[in-house]
């Protein structure tokens, strides 16, 4: 037997790795840069799922923000939702898309499931998931409290994924407090 | 301190590990002894730690130690006690570290059961052992501890396992499947350390051949128990899916059990020996292959932990080091000389061969499906799955193959045989099975069934062969019967396992029947010959569930079969819903209800079937795994072997 012969599972097996290192970055969706990045938040008028309320993008200022595009056929959105339940708990401020979903549902939802949400967007249409260039759920969206997009997540939050974007949270609400230290500040000097 | 006392044990573990991997070696390498002595109770050692590290992180899910942050995501204070323990091994880290210590037993196991084996080999065996051990409880440290505290802010309650994971046969299936998945490592281990020690002969095939077949029973028993399990938990009757991580255990199933059949070829007639050597690297290969697919997210599969790309590139260097380190290996020291042994085109050895290269045909095509979805995102960027028909198509006709050859194969001889007395001898079992075909659909359905026929034929021909092997093996005496090998034994039982799995998967697929209709309290529905009674609807309250519950009484020609209890439940914690078929078992046939939407005014959503010959599937795998066990119990294993 030729030893050129005894090669050829080695070859085999570095191209099917090739394959499979191409899988793993391919996969990895969430590093996926997004255009809205560093853009505000796009325009809308839609209703509240809770109440009977029209909601704008000036609604999504303020203090800085997590908003989740969630639907009740999703069942990772089901899987994430006891973490946001965590995060709400904790302070972090969350905002729904309700996402091409029905309306009662997503209220029974929200009762059984208990509500992380300050307030749920309805898109029954996909609209605004359009204009944000949604192409699944859930996606997080990190929105800072100017109505800037910091940053993007596909997939579920927890508390792994959470712990890579902690950070940029933190920075994103220190940001708010820096402005308004300055602004006191400006204030102490003024007397 | 219970999560820090199993990271540290599992930390000297590790070191443990690393001595055992590199002094032993250093020894046997050198030639000097006292250095191949530290393999045994580097092996022990490593082993004891490993049962202390999975011990404490149990007891912090005994005690709900929800500062854990593993414990806090898998388990919950309303959790029974019994699931406690099985959520150790719920999720991803404390899979990883079942993973670990399985292997750590095998190593303890070889060190304990290896006192016929020359030193320099156990040394070697372990060093290689080690080496996997060494990478594997790298990968649980840095990448997924289940150690790790979410300090300071403790939740006050866990997050609950998943409720598909809380049963039975969740608490059996990833312990067993693992110590097949993880017990292909000592044969590999055993090809490295020939190759190593450039002594690829008989008494190295003979020292792998137990070892081997214990991974492969264990194998065995694993996947017939997940595919048990989906079948009466996932609540639609299914029993095989073609889903990429069933597949990745049957990949290494497959090679193994090609690998126990050349391994015997290797011993008895000392040919097929690079070959050999190259399944047993193979076999262990696509274990650490499927734990890179569950573990990577790089395919979407039920089973997916969550996906973490950067535990995905730790796994692939590691399959990189191990299998390409151990293919360049034998790339340069496989023996390149034809093999001593001469024999014949009919022969035993071309039924052993053709046996192996049905069965890789098998496992290439299975990997080449399960890896297109891959291969095609990689060059065209679309996604797509590959489904059950394709695996079926190409998979049914090998297993036929493969099925049809095994019983002439066992009979036939070495070397050479003649033609004309083979066909002599199998003519009647042909007759016999032709027979069998033809009549069996028609008197079970009433009319004609090619792929049954099929079936049924390959099963038939394959469990008359074997019964006037062992007839003619014993020469019509009973008490010569005992006289037989135990090794022998074992293959008529595995054999005939194959042949009535062969069976019970042709049947199940061709004549099951089944409906969904909806249904009211008081009704009944008729299938296959039964009568559905939907006798009372109510509730009932779990102990971490509210589950709704539907009262059957399916009945034959007006007589009682069974009184059937089907729930939908709800689990308060995580808030999701789980099926619970309700099942009435039979050797011939299995009435499987599930209950599925609620409708309006009480009634429900039903799917009723009758599963025809279900048992017969799993009832094949135990005895394959029972005939592995009578062959790892031949007394000539136990043999101390002559120096060579």
């Amino acid at each position: 037997m030729n030893r050129i012969l005894l090669f050829i599972p080695l070859i085999m097996f570095i191209v099917m790795a090739a394959f499979l290192g191409g899988g793993i970055g391919r996969e990895n969706k969430d590093v996926l840069p997004s255009p809205l990045i560093d853009k505000p938040f796009p325009q809308f008028i839609l209703q509240q799922v809770e109440a009977e309320k029209q909601l704008t993008q000036s609604d999504l200022q303020g203090k800085p923000m997590l908003v989740n595009v969630w639907a009740t056929w999703c069942p990772t959105c089901k899987a994430e939702h006891q973490f946001l339940n965590t995060l709400a708990a904790q302070g972090v401020r969350i905002i729904g898309i309700n996402y091409k979903d029905d309306e009662d549902e997503a209220k029974v939802w929200l009762r059984d499931l208990g509500n992380p949400y300050e307030f749920n967007i309805s898109d029954p249409k996909g609209k605004l998931g359009l204009e944000l260039g949604v192409y699944g759920a859930p996606e997080t969206f990190f929105v800072d409290g100017d109505g800037i997009i910091r940053a993007k997540h596909v997939g579920d939050l927890n508390q792994r994924v959470w712990q890579k974007y902690k950070g940029i949270f933190e920075q994103m609400k220190n940001h708010v407090e820096a402005n308004v230290s300055e602004a006191s500040s400006s204030i102490e000097g003024s007397k | 301190m219970a999560a820090e006392y199993g990271h540290i044990a599992l930390l000297i573990a590790l070191a443990f590990a690393c001595v055992q991997s590199i002094v032993p070696l250093i020894g046997a390498q050198t030639n000097r002894e006292w250095l191949m002595q530290y393999a045994r109770p580097m092996a022990l050692g490593q082993a004891v730690f490993l049962i202390v590290s999975f011990a404490a992180l149990s007891y912090c899910f005994v005690v709900d130690d929800f500062s854990v942050a593993y414990v806090a995501h898998n388990s919950n204070s309303l959790l029974p006690t019994i699931f406690k323990f099985s959520a150790v091994w719920g999720a991803h880290e404390g899979s990883l570290l079942l993973w670990v210590l399985m292997l750590g037993l095998w190593g303890a196991a070889v060190a304990m059961f290896s006192r016929t084996l020359p030193l320099e080999m156990v040394a070697r065996v372990l060093a290689v052992m080690g080496m996997v051990g060494v990478g594997f409880i790298l990968f649980t440290v840095f990448t997924s501890n289940p150690f790790d505290r979410s300090l300071p802010s403790i939740p006050t309650d866990g997050a609950d396992l998943n409720p598909l994971l809380q049963d039975f046969g969740l608490i059996v299936h990833p312990p067993t499947l693992y110590m097949g998945y993880v017990g292909f490592s000592v044969a590999f281990a055993f090809a490295i350390a020939a190759l190593l020690g450039g002594r690829l002969d008989a008494a190295w095939a003979r020292w792998s051949r137990p070892w081997t077949t214990a991974a492969w029973v264990f194998l065995t028993l694993g996947i017939a128990l997940g595919s048990w399990w989906a079948y009466y938990e996932l609540g639609w009757g299914g029993w095989w899916f073609w889903d990429p991580v069933e597949n990745a255990s049957l990949m290494p199933w497959l090679v193994g059990t090609a690998l126990i059949h050349s391994l015997a070829v290797t011993e008895k007639r000392g040919v097929f020996k690079s070959w050999t050597v190259l399944l047993a690297i193979f076999a262990f290969s696509l274990s650490l292959l499927g734990t890179f697919l569950v573990r990577s997210g790089v395919l979407t599969s039920v089973h997916s932990f969550a996906a973490d790309p950067e535990r995905g590139v730790f796994i692939l260097v590691l399959l990189g080091l191990c299998v390409g380190g151990s293919l360049t290996l034998y790339a340069f020291k496989a023996p390149t000389v034809s093999s001593a042994g001469k024999f014949k085109l009919l022969s035993r050895e071309s039924f052993l061969l053709a046996n192996n290269a049905l069965l890789i045909v098998a496992t290439l095509t299975i990997l080449l499906g399960t890896l297109y979805p891959l291969i095609v995102d990689f060059i065209s960027q679309e996604k797509l799955s590959v489904g059950s028909a394709w695996f079926n198509t190409m998979f049914v006709p090998l297993a036929a193959a493969l099925t049809s050859l095994a019983g002439i194969g066992a009979m036939s001889r070495w070397k050479t045989m003649s033609g004309k007395l083979l066909i002599a001898q199998i003519a009647g079992s042909v007759m016999l099975a032709i027979f069998v075909a033809a009549v069996f659909p028609l008197v079970y359905a009433g009319e004609m069934n090619f792929k049954v026929a099929i079936g049924l034929f390959v099963a038939t021909l394959l469990i008359a062969i074997t019964f006037r092997d062992v007839w003619v093996k014993s020469k019509g005496q009973f008490r010569r019967l005992f006289k037989l090998t135990m090794s022998y034994w074992g293959m008529v039982f595995a054999h005939l396992g194959v042949a009535i799995m062969v069976i019970g998967v042709t049947v199940v697929s061709n004549f099951s029947v089944e409906t969904a209709l909806k249904m009211s309290p008081g009704e009944t529905a008729t299938l296959s010959g039964y009568d559905f009674k939907f006798a009372q609807a109510g509730t009932r309250q779990g102990p971490n569930y509210i589950a709704d519950v539907g009262v059957f009484e399916v009945s034959q020609q007006g007589e009682l079969v069974a009184t059937l209890h089907a729930e939908k439940r709800r689990y308060k914690v995580k808030g999701s819903m789980m099926t619970e078929a309700a099942i009435d078992a039979g050797l011939f046939r299995d009435i499987y209800i599930s209950m599925g939407e609620p409708l309006a005014d009480g009634a429900w959503a039903m799917r009723l079937q009758v599963k025809a010959y279900m048992r017969w599937v799993w009832l094949g795998a135990l005895f394959m795994s029972f005939g592995g066990l009578l062959a790892i119990l031949d007394k000539r294993y136990r043999m101390r072997v002559k120096h060579a």
